[in-house]
């Protein structure tokens, strides 16, 4: 099929002349690297059978630089067996410029953690040669690669094809999306848990529910490796997984001193001891550190900073934080601290976030209004009646403080407070129990 | 019953998808990181662009970052991987944002990894406290509701940034994101270049019945200003322009309801978003400044402002402080100062829960 295309009547677009792009070339100067140059690329690869299709696309693409507007439009197209994953793209102006008039992406799930061997970097080239218009983006910022251009019929023959070498469709429309996870334990001496294990385990055990949009509305899982973020889950994801720990910060005292010997006393004040969050260090006369790790919020600053004095401790897991979104329709949401600390080491442990992860998803298919994040139903419904539905208890991790508005009917609060004792496991009043009995 | 004898063409053979999900990095992983994995002992940065990350084994992996273009053609793409073959290990990965790097296995590989991509046109750094690639969407290449072509401008503020990325001179990693609309996928920035239209959208009241599901669109209108017309004797969707915020959000569901045009499409900055939890909690951005002409190919109003903002940070800020933190410690006063931008009405929040944007104590800086 391929060669049929390669060698076929597609490979003469030779006479097509050339459409002027005067303001585009004025992007292909700079130091940056070219998109612009790229397309030229293509399209002056005359015997490629996208030769004339990226001819065209620049031409509209110039229109749209003069005229300062766009002019693709949506609409329906998928491949056999699944319902999203492809974003269509019809032109408008299509009578002026033909050979670009279908112009759809296919939206691929990468490896987590975006890892490639150069080989399958290349057959993905090839395939993209074969059957679309040679233009690839790594990645969009759903995390996909982005197959940008081809026509109804290309989309699925690129799609079998990728399909073919391990890779799959991410998701569109209302439907669990393609998520992302940081470099990680691959390479980061910060992550705290396996993130291409969580992400994979969650995505590929709803992988029905990227294929087939059947949701209200989108809904994201992102996976950081600890409190930096790299893949900007808490306001980019609906489920924020970011790695933490819960006992003290490892401190190298030798390092300590190296770090205080190489930038001084007054620096090392200034930008470690001043810059933490909760005033949790403090630098000794010796020119060690000592940390108050009850206090320390585990923002990661002081050991970004030392990174080879201080170090995350040994029990590690996972934080959970939901309904992050961007500003449709409400304004931005930051996602919300619902899980403070969940252990991530063991199979089971893996499994109880599987198990979270679904009753979430879950909850949102069957709560959330027509295009209504999780974010929202969590603003619509409050918090309490979230937790509720989800079983999970109140705690003191989850507020900046606690309410400031009387308005709340309260007549179970002492129930309430001992049920809070008794996880704590105090009791009823909140005394200590005896230790002997 | 007859028809039986002449059976339809049968449809052609359909090939059913392997539904295989996330792929598994490890088969497209550098040996060393396999074998490493999840037991990194601790990083440096040799040089800007370089990175060394040492496993508790005693194994080193080396990591060279080069800034792309993102959206690449298949020849931009097998030159890079050229150059894994040739110099490198052959195992790369992307960033966040779209940098690529390069792993290998010894340091003796770094040199020529950097002098091979900086002599196909890879500028090779992003790395500690610097200006990393700019995380955009896709604008008028591909996008069906664009404002603006993020493309473009990330190609004219990367030619002006190109040396903040190849060093580590900044007080803190500066991230940049540009948007094409005010959904704002490119996301929150440290500086945000993004779309802000001006004028309540025009209706082509001819199609609006066949092309738009009408109660969908006046339900998506966060201020409830669409409310269904009838007009010349069609049903359509008028919108009450006193309440219309011009956000665009009736667009996408109903494309006759134009929300750009080459004149009121105009670019607002944003600044102090951070997604990081160190020292402070993530942020949003903020309004520094809109109304900036949409001014392609180049958009040199938007660059001259971002030079103005990054650099007033660059001399102001304390080394660790992200853009918000300087902004929170000198106050927005002297930002406006030192940017030489103005403060207006249009700054304070009308948003639900604007209230707590505003200074409700007497902290006051002259």
């Amino acid at each position: 099929m391929a060669d049929e295309v390669k060698n076929g009547s597609t490979a003469t677009e030779a006479g097509t002349a050339k459409r002027p792009t005067p303001k585009l070339d004025e992007l292909e100067s700079g130091p940056w690297p070219s998109f612009v140059t790229g397309l030229k690329r293509l399209r002056d690869t005359e015997d490629k059978p996208y030769s004339g299709m990226m001819n065209d696309l620049l031409g509209q693409l110039e229109h749209s630089y003069t005229e300062r507007l766009g002019y693709w439009k949506g609409g329906t197209v998928s491949v056999f067996g699944y319902g999203g994953g492809i974003i269509p793209r019809f032109s408008e102006v299509g009578d002026k410029f033909p050979k670009s008039k279908e112009f759809h992406t296919l939206r691929v799930m990468p490896p987590a953690g975006y890892h490639y061997t150069t080989d399958v970097l290349r057959k993905m080239c090839d395939i993209w040669e074969r059957h679309g218009s040679g233009l690839i983006a790594f990645h969009g910022q759903s995390g996909d690669i982005m197959f940008q251009g081809t026509t109804t019929d290309g989309c699925q023959k690129a799609f079998d094809e990728l399909n073919e070498i391990g890779f799959d469709l991410g998701g569109a429309g209302p439907a669990l999306r393609t998520s992302m996870s940081c470099v990680g334990h691959a390479r980061c001496e910060m992550s705290m848990y396996d993130e291409p294990r969580a992400h994979r385990e969650i995505l590929n055990e709803n992988v029905s529910e990227i294929h087939r949009p059947a949701l209200p509305y989108k809904f994201k899982f992102k996976f950081s490796g600890c409190a930096n973020d790299c893949v900007n889950a808490i306001h980019r994801a609906d489920f924020a997984v970011i790695g933490t720990w819960r006992d003290d910060i490892k401190i190298n005292q030798d390092e300590v001193k190296a770090y205080v010997a190489d930038h001084g006393r007054k620096y090392t004040i200034d930008h470690v001891v001043a810059m933490c969050p909760t005033r949790a260090v403090s630098l000794n006369d010796d020119d060690t550190v000592e940390i108050d790790n009850k206090s320390c919020v585990r923002c990661m600053h002081c050991i970004n900073v030392m990174h080879k004095a201080l170090a995350p401790g040994d029990d590690r897991g996972v934080s959970i934080l939901i309904g992050g979104k961007r500003s449709l329709k409400v304004g931005d949401l930051m996602g919300t601290m619902v899980i403070p600390f969940m252990k991530l080491e063991t199979d089971e442990d893996y499994e109880k976030l599987r198990e979270f992860a679904a009753m979430c998803l879950e909850f949102f298919a069957e709560n959330a209004l027509e295009h209504e994040r999780i974010g929202e139903t969590l603003d619509r419904i409050g918090l309490p009646a979230f937790l509720s539905a989800l079983g999970i208890e109140p705690d003191p991790n989850m507020v900046k403080h606690p309410r400031t508005s009387s308005y709340v009917r309260t007549d179970d609060f002492t129930d309430e407070a001992e049920k809070y004792f008794a996880r704590k496991g105090k009791n009823k009043d909140g005394s200590a129990r005896d230790a002997a009995e | 019953m007859s028809q039986a004898a002449t059976a339809p063409p049968s449809p052609p053979k359909k090939r059913t998808p392997i539904e295989s999900g996330v792929p598994d990095p490890k088969q497209y992983m550098h040996p060393v990181m396999v074998k490493n994995y999840g037991q990194w002992a601790y990083h440096e940065r040799p040089r800007p662009g370089v990175l060394k990350h040492v496993a508790k084994s005693g194994d080193e992996i080396y990591t060279v970052r080069a800034g792309t273009q993102r959206q690449m053609d298949v020849y931009t793409i097998r030159t890079l991987c050229d150059i894994a073959d040739n110099v490198g290990d052959g195992f790369v990965r992307f960033t966040t944002r779209s940098n690529i790097e390069y792993m290998v296995s010894a340091f003796e590989k770094v040199p020529a990894l950097i002098k091979a991509l900086n002599e196909k046109g890879f500028p090779v750094g992003g790395t500690g406290n610097s200006v990393s690639m700019i995380s955009h969407t896709q604008g008028w290449l591909h996008c069906d509701i664009p404002g603006t072509d993020a493309s473009g401008v990330v190609k004219s503020l990367m030619d002006m940034l190109h040396e903040e990325f190849i060093k580590e001179d900044m007080p803190n990693r500066v991230r940049i994101t540009t948007s094409c609309c005010q959904i704002n996928c490119g996301g929150q920035g440290d500086i945000a270049i993004n779309v802000q239209y001006t004028k309540p959208p025009k209706i082509n009241h001819d199609i609006v019945a066949n092309v738009c599901e009408r109660p969908a669109v006046v339900a998506r209108c966060p201020v409830a200003a669409i409310r269904p017309a009838m007009v010349n004797g069609k049903p359509s969707l008028e919108v009450d322009e006193k309440k219309c915020v011009c956000c665009g959000a009736c667009y996408p569901p109903c494309p006759p309801m134009q929300i750009n045009s080459a004149e009121s499409t105009k670019i607002a900055i944003w600044v102090g978003g951070k997604h990081s939890n160190a020292r402070s909690r993530p942020t949003f951005h903020k309004l520094a400044v809109a109304n900036l002409p949409n001014n392609p190919p180049r958009w040199p109003e938007v660059e001259e402002i971002v030079r103005k903002i990054l650099y007033a940070y660059k001399a102001g800020a304390k080394d660790w402080e992200r853009m918000g933190e300087w902004i929170e410690r000198i106050g927005w006063p002297r930002f406006f100062d030192e940017t030489g931008l103005a403060f207006t009405k249009h700054h304070l929040d009308t948003w639900t829960g604007a209230r707590h944007t505003m200074n409700m104590s007497a902290h006051v800086r002259f």
